[in-house]
């Protein structure tokens, strides 16, 4: 399997590594109190992990020429095929609603409040995923968007006192007029121009909101933002944790709902297929221009409602929360997920956003972590985690 | 159309004249300042946005860890400096040193990235390409974070306060017109490199067509190599020489030091060598006078609208060539 030859050059590599890493790795340096500290096992393990994956990652690479030399039917992932299977469907299904109806009455406040969080990155990724994973367009200043919404619900909140349940519909509104408006003139531009761009529009608002002090309050954020209300009944504080659960729940279930629908209607295809070739595409009469601003409109309008709901869960908000880290973290979700499949979406925002959440001895490591996994991702398995399933018609034989 | 551009074109620019000499003659000294000032971030971008129109010349693919790389070539010194001046040694060569070591160890990181993250995904579309340089930006930045700490460290100027220097340091200090000098050095051997060597050569014929370089015998695979050592080199000398002039640096200084550099490199036209020192010079120059005339907290609002402003109305950029989509 590992033949001699690769496990002398792994052990070059891990070599390599050693000396690349050394100045970062072993010497800390302290400026301040002009302290240098030399940490030697830091060196050792640089060149253990080296060797180790440079093995396996020859072995993947290697893996990866053999199946496209075998040129394998792409199959269709467990998860569909079990999905597709009625006898397994509905009891799962059934499964998965009750535990999520039961799940803040059984787990504490806390639980409940970071599946929130999971549940409002759930709502971004399926919006990602229309700009990214359905059209191709990278966009990296998403999080632009989500600030709208939070902000919308803070302002509006503020000024004139609206409810959560008016500014729903209306940041939705906002959403897609403000992804309109930004994507008129970007949507011209294409792929790696367009990411570079989107990434300055995020970076624009954000920086608006921080120095515009008398609009937005600068960096000192909004706070007291009201918890949404039931029929003009305000709950406590627990209840209302349960309150927003159940909303953002629904607020999911409806973009399922939605997302799934576009994705097989006439204009999703049309997503789809622009993402696959552009000039094909053309060829066939299909407005480019139109349908690649519905894809951005369609997916701010989104990222909108999750800042609306984000407002509302964490009753402050201040520009920090809208870097562009956190544009770059809901990429990772719809990459790593799988780009253009809504169960992979789904599953990568509840495993990214959870688990850094669960396994606070290796939080700090999440960014590095995410970085990694991008490229690995990329490299060995560009469809990610659970790739998404054209709709195929498939012609059922007569019998005679 | 292209009347009407025309003539937005002059109204805008006759009307920042118009201002610009009125501000200019009520004091000549300021602007000398800002201009100045100007020139040297400018130097600083054309050194990173090189490696950017070098790279995105051959395998059109934004290198978005190429921040990163700068900000490697920055932190390498300050340890290699910190380390030796500890030990005692002369200050002399301590300022060789850290300056050889930052670059060479860019170097290898600007190699080895390339060969994780880049070379796999040759024949991949072109979105996965950019989606690993973004993981693989995110990755050096969160392992050097890590690896040392994400305050901001000081970064003891290298560079001396030349005694000759020492009449004209009020409108332009040591360090500034070092950069500048330096800058121009890069420069002059990069061309040299581009235009009269056999690897200069190469790296111009991959960058017309690569499957035709490979089949006249030129080796692609090395010559990418090859030109990410050479852009990582440069970036390390801008990322050694801005920590000089600013005094501190931290994880994250690639970022945005990235962006800007490839700002100036679209604004120059991507690809063109020239256009990167010209669009940088830009850039900084304009940057600078925004800063100084209007307000310093929009400085990155004004760099990206410049962007779009540019990419909407002529996205070949300055000295690009308008490229047309084929089949």
């Amino acid at each position: 399997m590992v033949t001699k030859k690769e496990i002398k050059q792994s052990f070059f590599i891990g070599l390599w590594f050693m000396v690349l890493t050394f100045p970062i790795m072993v010497i800390k340096v302290n400026t301040i109190k002009h302290i240098v500290i030399f940490r030697w096992s830091n060196l050792f393990w640089v060149g253990i992990v080296g060797f180790f994956a440079s093995l396996v990652w020859n072995y993947f690479l290697r893996m990866k020429e053999e199946k496209k030399k075998a040129d394998t039917k792409d199959d269709i992932p467990l998860i569909h095929r079990l999905l597709q299977n009625e006898r397994f469907r509905i009891p799962f299904l059934t499964a998965l609603a009750v535990f999520f109806l039961i799940y803040p009455f059984v787990f504490p406040m806390y639980h409940t409040s970071i599946m929130i969080s999971a549940l409002v990155y759930v709502m971004l990724g399926l919006g990602l995923n229309i700009v990214v994973g359905l059209a191709g367009l990278l966009d990296l200043g998403y999080v632009a968007f989500y600030a709208v919404g939070a902000y919308t619900y803070a302002l509006l909140n503020l000024h004139f006192g609206i409810s959560f349940w008016f500014v729903l519909p209306i940041s939705a509104v906002f959403g897609f007029i403000a992804g309109t408006m930004l994507g008129y003139p970007v949507l011209r531009l294409k792929g790696d121009y367009l990411a570079i761009v989107t990434l300055g529009f995020g970076e624009i608002i954000r920086i608006v909101l921080e120095n515009w002090d008398d609009f937005s309050n600068g960096p000192r954020g909004i706070g007291n933002i009201p918890a949404p209300s039931f029929f003009g009944h305000q709950f406590g504080q627990h209840n209302s944790v349960i309150y927003i659960y159940f909303i953002v729940t629904a607020l999911v279930l409806m973009t399922i709902f939605f997302v799934g629908r576009l994705e097989n209607s006439r204009i999703g295809r049309a997503w789809i297929a622009l993402r696959d070739d552009e000039i094909a595409c053309q060829a066939m009469g299909i407005d480019k221009f139109k349908t690649k601003l519905t894809a951005f409109a369609l997916g701010a309008t989104w990222a909108s409602i999750g800042g609306v709901v984000f407002a509302a869960k964490t009753s402050f908000i201040n520009p920090m929360s809208f870097t562009i880290w956190e544009s770059i973290t809901i990429l990772c979700v719809v990459v790593i997920g799988g780009m253009g499949s809504a169960i992979g979406v789904i599953a990568g925002a509840l495993v990214l956003i959870l688990l850094p959440e669960y396994l606070r001895a290796v939080a700090e490591y999440r960014m590095l972590v995410f970085g990694a996994l991008q490229v690995i991702v990329m490299v060995f398995k560009p469809e990610g985690l659970i790739q998404g399933v054209r709709k195929i018609y498939k012609f059922k034989k007569v019998k005679e | 159309m292209r009347l009407f551009k025309i003539i937005l074109g002059v109204a805008v620019v006759g009307f920042l004249g118009f201002l610009g000499i009125k501000e200019i003659i009520s004091d000549p000294v300021y602007f000398l300042e800002l201009f100045l000032g100007g020139l040297t971030r400018g130097s600083i971008y054309a050194l990173i946005a090189l490696g950017y129109t070098m790279v995105y010349g051959i395998i059109q693919l934004i290198n978005f860890a190429h921040g990163e790389i700068y900000m490697i070539g920055a932190m390498t010194a300050l340890i290699v400096a910190s380390v030796l001046g500890l030990w005692g040694w002369n200050s002399a060569v301590i300022v060789i040193l850290a300056f050889v070591f930052a670059i060479v160890y860019s170097c290898a990181y600007g190699f080895t990235v390339e060969k994780i993250a880049y070379k796999p995904l040759r024949t991949a579309p072109r979105l996965s390409a950019l989606i690993s340089a973004i993981g693989m930006s995110l990755f050096l930045q969160n392992y050097v974070m890590l690896a040392q700490t994400s305050e901001y460290m000081p970064f003891e100027s290298l560079i001396p306060d030349f005694q000759f220097w020492e009449p004209f340091s009020h409108i332009i200090t040591a360090v500034e017109m070092t950069i500048i000098v330096t800058t121009i050095i890069v420069m002059i051997l990069l061309g040299i490199l581009i235009k009269f060597t056999k690897i200069g050569k190469a790296m111009r014929a991959t960058a017309q067509d690569k499957i035709m370089a490979s089949l006249v015998g030129i080796n692609v695979n090395r010559v990418i190599s090859t030109t990410f050592v050479v852009g990582s080199a440069t970036a390390a000398i801008g990322g050694v020489l801005i920590a000089c002039h600013v005094g501190q640096i931290n994880f994250m200084i690639g970022f945005m030091a990235g962006l800007k550099a490839f700002i100036a490199a679209v604004l120059g036209g991507i690809g063109s060598i020239p256009g990167a020192v010209l669009g940088s010079l830009v850039l900084g120059i304009s940057e600078s006078l925004f800063t100084g005339y209007f307000w310093s907290e929009y400085e990155d609002v004004f760099a990206f609208t410049i962007l779009v402003i540019i990419l909407i109305f002529r996205p070949s950029g300055i000295l690009g060539r308008d490229t047309t989509s084929k089949v």
